[in-house]
């Protein structure tokens, strides 16, 4: 193919981390130098000062190695960026220093990563190094993980070291619940499985580096769904015209829609969009465009265009993980500015919860944060932020924090949420009017037998166990799990979820909100009469609304209700993704997502919660088990 | 029509300049001539269309231009209506403020950092926008898109501000100043794709013509007034072209028969020497290029 010719070519960003001695510097300079994007005079310089340090054989590692300093301490010690490209792809990788000291170079150059390459040393295991990458990466949200596994011509190239690494890192990976993570066995210096598949591994059958770093899905850290359109510049050239330019941060916008301007509230409508090129009918995620509305309304630099029906969260009180950066440590209730989107405001972090300890991922109080410590926060501004959880939104979710003393950029933040405190958590709604009076009032006894007859008989009492909780939260794991107990324990169960009841008697459904809705209605109509023949049972659903809940809990007497919500970070579900969801509503193919792009109301009243993050599912079912005996239904 | 990863660079570019206009109050942007600053004259053209480009363009003038470079600077500047600023090496070295190199490696290109920081401070800029790109050499693969300078225009590269996401932090002291490099992610055959793509005119100097030239430690200079045959040296007339317009004591030309921008393309693709090989200034020694930016290099 020749390069004027080049069709649509993608731009991939990636990360590369690893420890010092882990050929992290060699495997780029073999990437670059096996894809030819190593020009003669540069292998020349090389080849000069590679001799000049009394080297044999030329140190790839040269090639990337930029500054003085670092040649001389042969560590790299800060982000650099390099360019290659292969007929497929173009690739810029961020390559950043692996050492403790440098956590906030790996957290920069992971910021805009689509992809990270962590570095093992086949001859060293999985280093609490390793797992530290693993965690900034997920921390960051790159949404792909490659686990090269270094040096393997220094183990003979055998596969059960390999797949010791590989078993390990897979058990830590897991407890991030990191979305996609693929294991490659290479030598960086030997260039096996690189570019060329190694022949000295028959045993590996999956791709080389470079087949996957060309083939894997990029986009998946942009959000395509809502739009998001912060200003950056207003265009006045005359009397006429003024334009609003701007990078769409997420989503797309095309002429003729409703928009709102934050935080004024004023609305209008998209007249043009202009670019030098011609004005285009739309535009979508990344493209730098300049709008006009069909009204004269006030907007300057910070603001945000919005749609009518797609609003961002407005707080002023934030709940957010920060990256120290600075050598100059946190100060607690110090002031800060706070750069989000196109916004300067001040702020200043009121709360410090914990700080993670980044090797062992533990947390720990502390009463500041100091350079390369992450720690979550509460952050107070002085005018309210219009923001997206960074778990949805990675360009409305992220921040800065700058010295004003000394301008530095001293943090780098994720937005988790709005602030939340016990006294807020207490206002939730409480209030139980049934939305469908429609439904009949609780009728249990439509048969000859009684409920109580068959309460006596059975031994234990019947009971409607909701489990609701995220896609991928583990409801059914754990109800499954329960069941089986129940069954041994002689208990007579029912076990309903979304999958066998959509299989059969909700066929007819989808998933239009109405939809859901009925879903939900007939799952609980049939929990009841599930109840009403005596059975603890076991009924699975998302079901994310409150009024939906609520629905199914007055058909049941008081007491034989037990919601139970399963609670597990939505960060951590996406990344579990078992069903590979999470990736499709990502990537907008799945409209009205749970967690996503649809809400989740999170249950005020739940008898129990459980959280599948942080508990073993045995651990869970104690925890229900407990419920159930200390509420009379099992003996 | 532009490939995806060009669009990306494209649009990265324009948020660049646009963050720069935005944020300080007296930016400039820094005009070589060459084809890195022709492309950014065009992005910024774009990123504030249909309003003109809100700052002007500086000049550096080491005495030493290609007459064709200084032609097509001027016509540039007309069709795009905006004001160029000229500032001369000559004044700095009347003024004693540098003292010009001997020898016949003299060159003045390391002289107009003086005369490029002088300028920033006479005319108060607190942005420089340049045409640099990480791919060009080593010591710039870590620069920053907003690169902060001291009060002396200095670069620490060890003590450089994170830079996150796209937020790009332009805060600053007075006296202090930023250089901000929009085509920090282009490859030089990214910037060919797009010059061709975009079909965006270029100097005479960068296509295949015959010229007399001189072979200097195996770069080919262009003879002229300032640079004459050294003892052993001959004049030779040769097909050339060169890759990058710099001063013509220091900017070497590659033989070359590439007569359009389809056949520059096609060359660069398959070179095996970076453009900046071409350059006597970076040979000096591994490190030249860190030693010049701390320094204040463009």
């Amino acid at each position: 193919m020749t390069p004027t010719t080049l069709p649509q070519i993608d731009l991939l960003r990636f990360s590369t981390a690893g420890s010092v001695d882990d050929g992290k510097s060699t495997l780029i300079g073999r990437l670059l130098y096996d894809s030819k994007a190593i020009f003669a005079d540069q292998l020349e310089a090389v080849e000069r000062a590679s001799a000049s340090r009394g080297d044999e054989e030329i140190d790839l590692a040269l090639l990337t190695d930029g500054l003085r300093a670092e040649r001389e301490q042969k560590i790299t010690i800060d982000v650099a960026y390099r360019y290659f490209a292969t007929p497929k792809r173009k690739f810029i990788i961020a390559d950043t220093p692996g050492h403790i000291q440098y956590t906030r170079n790996m957290v920069t150059g992971a910021s805009t990563a689509e992809l990270a390459i962590i570095l093992i040393d086949a001859r060293k295991g999985v280093l609490t190094q390793s797992r530290r990458h693993g965690f900034l990466a997920t921390l960051l949200r790159i949404p792909h993980l490659v686990v090269a596994v270094n040096k393997m011509d220094l183990v003979d190239y055998a596969q059960n070291v390999y797949t010791e690494i590989v078993r390990d890192y897979t058990a830590f990976t897991q407890k991030l619940n990191a979305q996609d993570v693929t294991f490659i066995p290479i030598s960086a210096l030997r260039g096996d499985n690189i570019v060329e598949k190694s022949g000295h591994m028959p045993w590996y059958d999956g791709p080389t580096l470079l087949h996957h770093l060309e083939n894997v899905n990029v986009g998946a850290s942009l959000n395509n769904i809502d739009f998001r359109y912060p200003v950056q510049y207003v265009l006045r050239p005359n009397q006429q015209f003024r334009g609003y330019a701007g990078q769409v941060a997420s989503g797309r916008i095309a002429v003729g829609e409703a928009v709102v301007a934050l935080p004024s509230g004023l609305q209008s409508r998209v007249k043009a969009i202009v670019t030098a090129d011609g004005e285009r009918d739309w535009a979508n995620v990344g493209d730098s465009v300049v709008l006009t509305l069909t009204d004269e309304i006030d907007i300057s630099r910070g603001d945000m265009l919005v749609r009518v029906n797609n609003l961002p969260e407005k707080s002023n009180r934030l709940d957010a993980t920060l990256c120290w950066m600075s050598e100059e440590p946190l100060k607690r209730r110090g002031q800060y500015w706070v750069q989000h989107t196109t916004r300067l405001v001040s702020g200043f972090v009121a709360e410090l919860n914990y700080r993670i300890d980044v090797d062992t991922m533990h947390r720990e109080a502390t009463d500041t944060l100091r350079l390369n410590e992450i720690g979550r926060v509460q952050l107070v501004t002085t005018q309210p932020l219009y923001y997206d959880r960074y778990a949805l939104n990675r360009a409305t979710g992220s921040f800065i924090l700058i010295d004003p003393a000394t301008n530095n950029t001293v943090a780098a933040g994720m937005i988790r949420g709005e602030s939340q405190d016990v006294g807020r958590l207490l206002e939730g709604e409480v209030e139980a009017t049934p939305v469908r009076p429609k439904s009949s009032n609780v009728i249990w006894e439509q048969h000859g037998i009684t409920l109580a007859q068959r309460e006596e008989k059975n031994g234990h009492k019947a009971a409607v166990l909701w489990f609701t909780g995220l896609s991928g939260s583990g409801k059914s794991t754990i109800a499954r799990k329960l069941e089986q107990h129940l069954f041994a324990a002689g208990i007579h169960t029912m076990y309903l979820d979304g999958d066998n009841l959509r299989h059969g008697l909700n066929g007819d459904l989808g998933f239009s909100s109405a939809d859901r809705q009925e879903n939900i209605r007939r799952a609980a109509e049939l929990a009841k009469l599930s109840f009403a023949h005596g059975n603890v049972t076991l009924a699975c659903f998302i079901s994310p609304f409150t009024a939906d809940r609520r629905f199914a809990r007055q058909l049941i007497p008081d007491g034989r209700f037990l919601e139970i919500y399963v609670k597990c970070d939505l960060e951590v579900v996406k990344r579990r993704d078992p069903k590979g969801l999470y990736a499709k509503a990502l990537a907008g193919k799945i409209p009205d997502f749970t967690g996503i792009s649809s809400p989740y109301e999170e249950p005020v009243n739940a008898e129990l919660v459980v959280e599948t993050d942080i508990y073993s599912v045995d651990d869970i079912i104690a925890q229900i088990m407990a419920l159930l005996r200390q509420r009379g239904i099992v003996p | 029509m532009l490939s995806n990863h060009l669009r990306i660079l494209e649009s990265e570019a324009i948020y660049v300049l646009r963050e720069v206009a935005a944020q300080f109050e007296r930016p400039l942007l820094l005009f070589s001539g060459g084809k890195d600053s022709i492309l950014l004259s065009h992005l910024a053209r774009k990123a504030f269309y249909p309003a003109p480009i809100p700052f002007p363009f500086l000049h550096i003038d080491t005495g030493h231009n290609f007459p064709e470079t200084l032609t097509f600077r001027d016509e540039l500047i007309a069709r795009l209506g905006v004001r160029l600023i000229v500032r001369y090496v000559q004044d700095s070295i009347d003024q004693g403020r540098v003292v010009e190199e001997t020898g016949p490696y003299a060159s003045r290109n390391a002289l107009q950092t003086v005369t490029l920081l002088d300028a920033l401070a006479e005319l108060k800029a607190d942005a420089a926008i340049g045409g640099a790109r990480r791919d060009e050499e080593k010591a710039r693969a870590k620069e920053r898109f907003f690169s902060h300078r001291d009060e002396f225009g200095q670069w620490d590269p060890k003590n450089q501000r994170p830079e996150l996401w796209n937020l790009y932090n332009g805060r600053k002291k007075a006296n202090e100043h930023f250089r901000v490099f929009p085509i920090s992610n282009w490859t030089e055959l990214d910037v060919w794709q797009y010059i061709q793509a975009e079909r965006i005119p270029l100097p005479s100097l960068y296509f295949s013509h015959e010229r007399e030239v001189i072979n200097r430690d195996g770069t080919w200079l262009a003879a002229s007034e300032v640079v004459r045959p050294l003892p052993g040296e001959t004049i030779r007339r040769k097909t050339v072209r060169f890759r990058t317009i710099g001063d013509m004591t220091c900017t070497g030309a590659v033989e070359s028969v590439a007569r359009t921008i389809e056949e520059i393309v096609n060359e660069v693709a398959t070179a095996r020497v970076t453009e900046r090989g071409t350059r006597a200034d970076d040979k000096r020694s591994e490190a030249a290029m860190e030693d010049r930016k701390k320094a204040g290099y463009f």
